[in-house]
């Protein structure tokens, strides 16, 4: 069984965010990127699929600019097989990376694709799902575990009011979730025999897709910051404040 | 102008976030059809039919609908929405499920997580874990949106009378299906709605201890909550989990206690109105964010708490 995986590079989750003074978005000059963090717990999901013999190949797409090639590389020396890069310099939103990972999916037929379930930039939690309606597959979305058995995947996800188990036929979408592994390290061997890991790259108009933005941003700005108060001595003092001047007891 | 609302229920009745999404309806102006999608959801649909604001209430009322199956929302959405100048639901897990895939199908754009509503094609969310704010257009003809209900004040679920209309559509798109869940039961208010919530972090060391936090939570009527390491380290259930990928609360008193303020905790409690932290450490960045903060022994401080309140 092929599984494909996608990850995209975003904004080291650690960074500290800041807003361009002319509010035209965030200013990511020299700031560290990395794998969209839900992406390396979809990579880890697929690695151990392949390690418990069930899926027989993992490839990994990222689609963005030349420097995702970063990211892919990391993949691949996480145990990902091989690497397919969509190079594009353009503003890709949620629609658009969902239109050209069904390119893909239509030329690799993978039976299992596995997604982040939210990109900690964007925040959108989106491209699974859309991913799997273009399809008309189902989708197993903020997944804490994941079970294949035979033609079909069996998903148990993380929902507001607990965990939902659903059974999807595959082929099949995940999206993960947190608690679905603890992603591992890369090696210093595996980095470096990444590097011979094959990757092939192409064009959004080579996959036929139409990726045009659909949103705009009109303003990108700070949010209203919340200053520190004071800190209180005893318990006692706390709850006179509570009661008193918060007046919230 | 139209707005098609697609309910947040469990069969018998409305959750409260459906009030704050008419609510951001209301905003965008036009008439409000509610949609009630489930199994023996008729008690969800009459409280629907209350709701303020409200013209109209449709219930799809079917086995394909009965455990809220992304995949069967969504045909059914998309079929029902194409006449509606805008499509909304909440941000809670069954909208994140299912939006996406209607926005999908009509090949226009979700826009998810909505704080304000500026013009009728004009939003405001927040990005980056609430880091930066961005206002957004979008040129798609249909607007298909996720609220956050804690950027909207709930219109009023008593007072009106919209009529109920059955809707026949059945869409059962054939690739999924429910096997079991595990819901969590609790006497204690919903997180998402609780006027006061109690949250508990790393700090708290192991499940047990949290009953502490329980007994403080029932005598305050609040509900629980808990920072993502406590949930990984399998103190708590998931969905107590607060934060940018957790749930969003925005209580009048929110009390944090052994949480250190992770950017993506401050994510999901930061709209509070009054913020309480408990820490022993002085350095935490929570006291960045606390209009009181207490630097203490939790151990110590929490039962004193508890029989002061
Ligand atoms: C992609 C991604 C998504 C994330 N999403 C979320 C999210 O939605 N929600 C979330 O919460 N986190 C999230 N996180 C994790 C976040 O970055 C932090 O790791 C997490 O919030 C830390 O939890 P904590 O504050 O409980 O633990 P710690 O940071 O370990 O803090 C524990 C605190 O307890 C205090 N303490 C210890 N013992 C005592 C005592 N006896 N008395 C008083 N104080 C004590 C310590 O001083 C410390 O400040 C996410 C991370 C990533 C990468
Ligand atoms: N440009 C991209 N390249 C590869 N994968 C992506 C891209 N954008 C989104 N994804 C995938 O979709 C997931 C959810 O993203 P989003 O819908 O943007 O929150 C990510 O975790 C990735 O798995």
């Amino acid at each position: 069984m092929k599984v494909l995986v996608a990850v995209k590079r975003v904004i080291d989750y650690n960074v500290k965010v800041r807003v361009k003074s002319d509010h035209s978005g965030v200013d990511l000059a020299n700031v560290k990127m990395a794998m969209n963090p839900f992406c390396e717990i979809a990579i880890e999901e697929a690695v151990r699929l392949k390690e418990k013999g069930v899926a027989t190949e993992v490839v990994v797409v990222s689609i963005g600019p030349k420097a995702c090639q970063e990211q892919i590389r990391t993949a691949l020396a996480l145990g990902a097989d091989r690497g397919i890069h969509v190079e594009t310099d353009e503003e890709i939103q949620s629609l658009a990376a969902a239109k050209l990972l069904k390119a893909i999916v239509e030329k690799e037929e993978p039976k299992l694709i596995i997604l982040g379930k939210q990109s900690i930039d964007t925040d959108n939690n989106q491209t699974g799902q859309m991913l799997a309606a273009l399809c008309g597959y189902g989708q197993g979305t903020f997944a804490s575990e994941v079970k294949v058995e035979g033609d079909k995947v069996e998903v148990t996800r993380e929902i507001d009011g607990g965990l939902v188990t659903v059974s999807l036929s595959l082929p099949a979408v995940v999206t993960t979730d947190l608690r679905l592994n603890e992603p591992r390290y890369a090696s210093l061997p595996n980095i470096m025999k990444a590097k011979k890991k094959p990757l092939e790259v192409m064009s959004p108009a080579d996959l036929g897709a139409e990726v045009a933005p659909r949103i705009s941003v009109v303003k990108v700005e700070p949010p209203a910051q919340r200053s520190a108060g004071v800190k209180v001595a005893s318990v006692a003092e706390l709850v006179d404040k509570l009661k008193n001047e918060a007046k919230v007891l | 102008m139209s707005v098609l609302v697609i309910a947040e229920h469990d069969n018998s009745s409305l959750k409260s976030a459906t009030l704050n999404v008419i609510a951001a309806a209301q905003q965008i102006g036009g008439d409000i059809t509610v949609l009630i999608a489930g199994k023996d959801c008729s008690g969800a649909a009459e409280e629907a039919a209350k709701a303020q604001g409200v013209s109209k209430v449709l219930k799809a009322d079917a086995d394909v609908y009965g455990h809220q199956l992304g995949e069967n929302l969504a045909a059914l959405v998309v079929e029902l929405g194409k006449d509606y100048a805008a499509i909304l639901t909440s941000a809670g897990t069954t909208g994140k499920d299912f939006m996406p895939r209607v926005a999908a199908l009509l090949d226009v754009a979700q826009i998810s997580d909505i704080i304000r509503v500026e013009a009728a094609d004009t939003f405001v969310r927040p990005i980056y874990a609430g880091n930066a704010i961005a206002t957004v257009k979008t040129s798609d003809a249909i607007k298909v949106i996720t609220v956050r209900p804690t950027g909207f004040d709930p219109v009023s679920g008593e007072g009106g009378s919209a009529a109920i209309e059955d809707c026949s559509v059945v869409k059962d798109a054939g690739v999924s299906s429910f096997v079991r869940e595990e819901l969590a039961k609790s006497d204690r208010p919903d997180l998402s709605g609780a006027q006061i919530v109690v949250s508990g972090g790393r700090g708290m060391q192991n499940g047990e201890n949290f009953e502490m936090l329980y007994k403080l939570a029932d005598k305050l009527g609040a509900a629980v909550g808990a920072s993502r390491a406590a949930v990984d380290a399998g103190f708590v259930p998931n969905d107590m989990q607060v934060g940018q990928t957790g749930k969003i609360v925005a209580p009048q008193l929110y009390i944090a206690v052994g949480i250190s303020g992770a950017i993506q905790h401050l994510a999901g409690m930061s709209e509070s109105k009054v913020i309480v932290a408990i820490n022993k450490d002085e350095e935490a960045p929570i006291f960045q964010v606390a209009d009181y903060g207490l630097v203490a022994d939790l151990f110590e401080a929490v039962p004193q708490l508890e029989s002061a309140v």
